[in-house]
């Protein structure tokens, strides 16, 4: 083969991707949406419409994006095998950043707890708190989600033999349980007998429960997104990256969840 | 065409370039920025800014966000990152190109947020760390302080989509042969750097968004009144804070590792203790965050530990300085500008690094803390450690990068200036901070006028010379293959005779240590369409 013939080849397994609008539009996007929170809060803009505009414009852009991802990896076939390691591997990457900001907050509630301020009466949960019961509805909570970690293993092995309805029925109880779980958690949130605003007590839960609650609230998109392609038979027993990717980021919440409701439902309560 | 090349691009080496000319750019803005504080300061009482305390605030601030997270995070990692670790691994491109467009792309917009924070009421004059309450809404009350924060929010955003995407580069897209220990050992800067930034970029963003959740939303994460800490935030800040400034360094020693090795004629001493010894500095990084806390009420073990954990640094960094000394001994050297660079490195950095161990003293850093000597320490490492490791990286790679060679006089004028300036500007802090002058304070007493008269002259000097740099850039640009011509035997010096005794290797016509400087220059846009081979 002559340099010229070789040229018009590919002979590595690597995807190089067709230039993209998309980047540059969510990235200005988050711009917008920081700048217009940024003066929202301070009341030189006044009203949400900009905001909510600007975040629609973010999800608008990231939808966008996956939707080229999709058309690539499953119509054009430009996933390999490489392609799906370098995806799995660095959405593992991603989903460690994930567990660090939690560590993050983690550390702010241990710091907070165990030296109670004076302020505060030097005890945890704060004197005037009452702290929400171990045993109630974040018991149920655990449960379900300790339950969908088990459907969408069912789930998956089903979608690796080739088993389509287990395949579709274990993600639709999975995606149904994550819904369960978040309704949940409103009822809690909105059943609470303290607010964020209620010290740092307040300030460290609704920061590690609510951060863990936005995430549950992307993992509903992500496993309604997984089930439509799972109908839309997308994925085949050896290639279901995104699927891949949701699972584990189930997982990882679910663990981080365990954590959650060991500290600051039952240690810190 | 160019919106698709250059706004929608998914080449790494394109958006290399998009981030040196973003570099670049909020360097100048930060330089100015540095030349204005040390006019400030070039003698007592109120100089240029009118008595406007609050601006020399802003200014300190600017200066410190632009240089670490606009300038050197994205010169290093960003440009040198993107542009040589896909050319060293022997890969056609980033492993998520259009993530790389994303990181770039997010820079802008946080410089956006930046300076908007310093167009709205009082600004933000919060010192680069933002510690509360300084940081809190009673002290600072307009949103500026919150366009910083999502100046830092989205630059980590940046960071970390960067550093995922160089970490799974390098593990899933090296060349057939190209084994772990056989990766150059810039590509291997390049991995630990983004693992730090992996580990370390969530910390603070949780950090900055209790701040933001605290200023806005009435949350007392840092708020005393309702039973909150402002410690915490400087122990999340840190978390971060000290693992970054070796997110600084690291790429700089991996720069400087190649050019040592190629202008020395010789391969890298120790190449595997030389990543094992980056690896333990990023390992213990995340150990000795509390060593920036010593004042804040640390009890006495604690204290012991951060010093003794501080310490041990030193060893990691003795081992990289001692290999890059053992790599110049006995070797062919020539002084060629990125040569020069690099020797001052050895030597300033070193010099940077021993006041580091006497900072890192908790007995001494009680009496060091916010002085002066802390902010020559760590010029010491940054300014003519990172900064002189860009400068270095720019010299070593540009000429093989767009195909043009630079004056190497004029260059060679450039480096003995800021050589001269920045150890003019930044020595005298060092006795001005034994003395007791508090850092980030736009007044002194008379006693301290002399040295810092000097220290402003070195900031002159230093400004000349990056003037000069940037018309070297013009004249590389311009210039570039009359300048090859005119400089041919510093051009060919790069290429290492340490193989020559090989006869195989003696019969190539092309020789290097690295695989970069064998492609076409400047490289096709994705390089290898014909994977290559590590032997």
């Amino acid at each position: 083969m002559t340099h010229l013939e070789r040229s018009r080849h590919q002979l590595f397994p690597f995807h190089l991707v067709s230039p993209s609008p998309w980047p540059i539009t969510v990235s200005f996007a988050l711009m917008s949406f920081a700048l217009s929170l940024g003066l929202t809060m301070h009341g030189y803009i006044v009203g949400n419409s900009v905001l909510f505009t600007s975040i629609i414009l973010v999800l608008y852009s990231m939808t966008m994006w996956f939707r080229d991802i999709i058309a690539e990896g499953t119509y054009l076939g430009d996933h390999t095998l490489a392609v799906r390691k370098g995806l799995n591997y660095g959405f593992l990457l991603f989903v460690v950043s994930e567990i660090l900001i939690f560590a993050g907050i983690f550390w702010a509630y241990f710091h907070s707890a165990m030296s109670p301020a004076i302020e505060i009466g030097g005890v945890w949960p704060p004197v005037g708190i009452t702290a929400i019961g171990a045993t109630e509805l974040p018991l149920l909570n655990t449960i379900i989600l300790l339950a969908s970690g088990a459907t969408i293993t069912y789930s998956h092995h089903a979608t690796i033999e080739g088993n389509r309805n287990h395949a579709l029925n274990g993600l639709f109880i999975t995606l149904w349980l994550i819904v369960i779980f978040v309704v949940c958690q409103y009822i809690e949130y909105t059943n609470a007998p303290f607010t964020i605003s209620d010290g740092v007590y307040g300030s460290v839960f609704f920061a590690g429960t609510g951060l863990h609650f936005l995430h549950m609230g992307m993992l509903i998109i992500m496993l309604a997104v997984c089930y439509w392609r799972m109908r839309q038979y997308h994925f085949t027993t050896g290639h279901h990256v995104n699927y891949e990717t949701t699972i584990l980021y189930l997982h990882v919440l679910d663990v981080i969840w365990l954590f959650l409701y060991i500290v600051m439902y039952w240690w810190g309560a | 065409m160019y919106i698709q090349r250059w706004l929608y691009s998914t080449n790494a080496k394109d958006i290399a370039i998009l981030y040196f000319i973003f570099a670049i750019f909020s360097g100048v803005i930060g330089s100015t920025m540095s030349l204005i504080i040390r006019l400030e300061l070039a003698a007592p009482g109120n100089q240029i800014l009118h008595g406007n305390h609050q601006l020399f605030n802003v200014l300190v601030v600017g200066h410190a966000l632009l240089m670490i997270f606009f300038l050197v995070m994205p010169g290093l990692v960003g440009g040198f990152g993107n542009y040589m670790l896909p050319l060293l691994i022997g890969a056609s491109d980033m492993s998520f190109a259009r993530l790389n467009n994303i990181s770039f792309w997010l820079l802008p917009p946080a410089l956006v947020c930046l300076v908007a924070s310093t167009l709205i009421e009082s600004w933000a004059g919060t010192g680069w760390t933002i510690y509360p309450p300084l940081s809190g809404i009673q002290a600072h009350s307009s949103p500026s302080v919150d366009l910083g924060i999502f100046a830092i929010h989205l630059t980590s955003i940046s960071s970390l989509l960067g550093a995922i995407n160089f970490i799974a580069t390098s593990y899933n897209m090296r060349t057939n042969g190209m084994s772990y220990s056989k990766m150059p050992l810039f590509v291997w800067a390049i991995i630990i750097t983004a693992v730090m930034l992996l580990l370390s970029l969530p910390v603070l963003t949780a950090g900055v968004t209790m701040l933001l959740m605290d200023r806005n939303f009435n949350t007392s994460f840092f708020e005393v009144a309702g039973g909150g800490d402002p410690v915490l935030y400087q122990h999340l800040f840190w978390f971060f804070g000290h693992p970054e400034v070796y997110i600084l360094i690291v790429p700089g020693f991996g720069i400087i590792s190649h050019i040592v090795s190629t202008y020395s004629k010789k391969p890298v001493f120790g190449e595997i203790s030389m990543v094992y010894a980056m690896a333990s500095i990023a390992f213990l990084g995340f150990l000795v965050w509390s060593h920036h806390m010593y004042i804040v009420g640390l009890d006495a073990d604690t204290r012991a530990y951060f010093t003794s954990s501080t310490m041990v640094i030193a060893v990691p960094t003795g081992i990289k300085i001692f290999s890059w000394l053992a790599t110049l001994y006995g070797g062919s050297i020539r002084l060629a500008v990125p040569m020069l660079y690099a020797i001052a490195f050895l030597f300033l950095f070193t010099i940077g690094g021993l006041t580091g161990v006497a900072l890192a003293n908790a007995s001494l850093d009680v009496a060091f803390h916010d002085t002066y000597y802390v902010v020559g320490h760590f010029h010491y490492v940054l300014s003519m450690g990172a900064i002189f490791s860009l400068f270095a990286g720019y010299y070593y790679w540009s000429p093989q990068i767009l195909g043009l060679y630079f004056n190497e006089r004029l260059a060679q004028i450039q480096f003995w200036l800021i050589f001269v300036g920045a150890n003019v500007i930044f020595m005298p802090m060092h006795f001005l901070g034994l003395q007791g002058m508090p850092r980030r304070i736009p007044d002194y007493p008379d006693a301290y006028a002399g040295w810092n008269y000097v220290s402003s002259i070195g900031s002159v000097i230093a400004i000349i010379s990056l003037a000069l740099f940037i018309y070297i850039i013009y004249d590389q640009l311009i210039n570039g293959l009359t300048n090859k011509i005119d400089n041919k035997s510093v051009v060919y010096s790069k290429a290492p005779d340490f193989v020559e005794s090989n006869t195989i290797f003696a019969n190539n016509s092309i020789k290097s240590a690295s695989i970069e400087f064998l492609l076409n220059s400047p490289p096709a846009i994705h390089s290898f369409n014909t994977p290559a081979v590590q032997s």
